[in-house]
């Protein structure tokens, strides 16, 4: 009885929509591959060139004065990067933090305005609800595929996935940061004869300051933890080390690349949060 | 000249506006105009004109539409009919961009919550509407530490709003509109959220500015004894429709229906009622031309223990008693000038009663009311009980 109808050829749609996407903007992905591809390679390079003890030493003083001039978070900073260090893991290290770097980055730089627009208006808010639930909620592993056929393999597809994967919280607390900012204040804004631009940026975006800073770490926190899985299209750095250990079974290098990122996940959240008290 | 004419001004809530307002014009009620269409009437063809310099006060029960009222005045909501005359222009149809410019330099608000900015200092929150103006740093710096020295603040400018207190973080709201030098000020239950002593001394103070300033203020509140207080005049507000406007004197003495006089019941009446709204025609007698013959008439006819002189110009002379008379008609004087007592208790025409009644309480005689040397009226101790007892009587009296 449910026969009653053969497959939707659903999957073949996709594949075709895809293919039609890569071949019409094959001229905004080879750029994006080639260029933003070298790009963020020389960051991680150089990244890697600076003397560790320096990259070191810059943290612990950024973790100093961030949290309040308290030595807890710089010592851990300390030995954590020098543990990762010892382990022979700095330059996965180097590589990976550029990759959460850039896929924060663009997540922010994309977030952000939607999240303002989103707030703005009744009808955006209706069309990018969903898509965020559908983003959140998809398997990360898939948007892989795409990110493959669009960019190849390497870091560029990898941030991709990454971006694709953690702006829907920066997007939903921008908005929400701004729909909070209370009636009254608004009125205030209004009566004074702000208009709309000096109303955002004068009134509405440093009163949602702390919930769109909420927003951002958990979005960083998402491209961190993406960092294992886009090591399956060839991002280099931890993830891919956590990754061969698993295909080769050896639980030592696995855990040690493990703890490597743990740590630099602790790091960077304590170093956000804090920065949102300030 | 009048600052804001406001001329036929409605605004309804709602998505069936047309057929609430038809329902409006054939006479319905507010209940059974939102029972039949869901629309809620906010303000109900209000009309009014204020005057320059003048302190207007919108009161009314809660829900009757005051704050409504105000935010169409500077269009923060828009109004349903009507139209809104400031300066010239019509409000409820120019374009935005006029709009804001008579926001920003005709008229301010002050909040009833304060709506201050936590992120900003008290200087940067009375800075905020000359910045909005694109005014230069130094400058704009200059004008709100000016507008905040004049409220008391000038100490505490780098503070943050959440570091003071209620009536001073409502003083900054005040600083922030005043720092735009406003021709009006929009004050939606600006002294509301303030405990009672420290409203009275925002209301003193704000008396006190207007003093210099000479602002144009709309002044809402829920509060009658504020509204007689700091109004010039008030407007009473009942289910989105203005019921009266007057003088504080008007409403009290003369309210204009039922609810009004309800509203009015409870106000403490010394305070407004005055000596001119209790005082009776005195009898006296002329000391040019009355002797003690004259006295002893008039003060045996009216059944007085003592009567009030004057001269022809009925400038206050004095009173004589009953007995003195009497000695005086025995003595055969010809004149009153022996016998005239000067130490009468006076008042004048504006006094307000509880003042009179600490006089009135050991005089020997009724209380003269005077202007300028004149006597216009006497005031007995019994007038002044049943006015502060209560209003009934009062106007008969007077
Ligand atoms: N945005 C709105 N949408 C629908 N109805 C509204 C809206 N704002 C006010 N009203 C209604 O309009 C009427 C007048 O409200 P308004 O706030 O002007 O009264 P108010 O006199 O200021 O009362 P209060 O003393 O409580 O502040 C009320 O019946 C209220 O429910
Ligand atoms: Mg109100």
């Amino acid at each position: 009885m449910l026969d009653f109808m053969p497959q939707i050829p659903v999957a073949e749609w996709i594949n075709r929509t895809v293919s039609k996407t890569k071949e019409k903007f094959e001229f905004i992905f080879d750029p994006i591959k080639e260029d933003f591809g070298k790009f963020v390679e020389t960051t991680a390079d150089w990244l890697s060139q600076v003397p560790p003890l320096i990259v070191i030493l810059i943290v612990a003083i950024i973790a100093f004065f961030v949290s309040g001039k308290k030595f807890g978070l710089a010592v851990f900073s300390i030995v954590g990067l020098w543990f990762i260090y010892n382990q022979g893991l700095w330059e996965e290290l180097m590589y990976t933090f550029t990759l959460v770097l850039f896929a924060s980055l663009i997540s922010i730089l994309i977030g952000i305005p939607a999240g303002i627009w989103m707030s703005k208006s009744k009808w955006a808010q209706t069309i990018i609800t969903p898509i965020l639930d559908f983003m959140q909620t998809m398997p990360a592993f898939v948007y892989l595929i795409p990110a493959v056929v669009f960019f190849g393999i390497g870091m560029v597809p990898g941030i991709f996935a990454s971006v694709v994967f953690a702006t829907p919280p920066v997007v939903r607390f921008t908005n929400l940061g701004i729909r909070q900012v209370s009636d009254e204040l608004v009125e205030a804004s209004d009566a004074f004869g702000t208009t709309g631009s000096q109303k955002l940026f004068k009134v509405e975006l440093p009163m949602a300051r702390k919930t769109i800073m909420a927003g951002v770490n958990q979005t960083v926190m998402l491209a961190l933890s993406m960092v294992v899985i886009a090591s399956m299209i060839g991002a280099p750095g931890l993830g891919d080390k956590v990754l061969t250990a698993l295909q080769r079974s050896q639980e030592g290098p696995g855990f040690v690349a493990g703890f490597g990122i743990v740590i630099l996940a602790i790091i960077i959240d304590r170093v956000s949060q804090n920065l949102n008290k300030g | 000249m009048s600052v804001i004419k406001v001329k036929n001004l409605s605004k309804i809530f709602g998505k069936k506006t047309k057929e609430a307002q038809s329902l409006l014009d054939k006479g319905f009620k507010k209940e059974e105009i939102l029972e039949k269409t869901g629309c809620t009437v906010g303000v109900n063809r209000a009309s009014f004109e204020v005057e320059e310099g003048e302190v207007f006060v919108i009161m009314g029960l809660s829900g009757s539409g005051k704050s409504t009222l105000v935010r169409l005045l500077n269009r923060l909501i828009d109004p349903t009919e009507g139209d809104v005359e400031v300066g010239g222009e019509n409000l409820a149809k120019v374009g935005k961009e006029t709009l804001r410019k008579v926001r920003r330099e005709k008229m301010s608000m002050v909040f009833q919550k304060f709506a201050l900015f936590p992120f900003r200092t008290v200087l940067e929150n009375a800075e905020f509407g000359l910045e909005i103006q694109g005014i230069k740093k130094e400058e704009r710096a200059k004008k709100a530490k000016e507008a905040l020295e004049l409220v008391g603040l000038g100490s505490f400018i780098q503070q943050h709003p959440n570091q003071l207190s209620g009536g001073m973080q409502q003083r900054v709201g005040l600083a922030r509109a005043l720092a735009n030098d406003p021709e009006v000020l929009l004050m939606d239950e600006a002294f509301s959220a303030l405990d009672p002593l420290i409203r009275k001394d925002m209301q003193d103070e704000l008396l006190d500015l207007q003093q210099t300033m000479k602002k144009t203020i709309i002044f809402i509140t829920h509060d009658l004894d504020e509204a007689l207080r700091i109004g010039d005049r008030i407007a009473l507000m009942k289910d989105g429709s203005i019921v009266q406007i007057g003088t504080p004197e008007e409403i009290l003495v003369s309210p204009a229906d039922d609810y009004v006089e309800r509203f009015v019941e409870d106000v403490d009446r010394s305070k407004v009622l005055t000596a001119s709204h209790i005082m009776k025609r005195p009898e006296t007698v002329d000391i040019e031309k009355h002797g003690p013959r004259v006295a002893i008439e008039r003060i045996r006819e009216q059944g007085l223990s003592s009567i009030y002189v004057v001269d022809r110009s009925r400038q206050l002379k004095g009173y004589v008693t009953a007995d003195d008379v009497k000695k005086a008609r025995e003595n055969e004087e010809k004149d009153l000038h022996s016998i005239l007592r000067t130490d009468m208790p006076t008042a004048e025409l504006e006094s307000p009663i509880h003042e009179i009644f600490e006089i009135i309480h050991d005089a020997p005689v009724p209380v003269a009311v005077v202007e300028d040397g004149k006597l216009k009226g006497i005031i007995v101790r019994g007038a002044v009980i049943a006015a502060l007892a209560n209003g009934n009587g009062v106007t008969e009296n007077a």
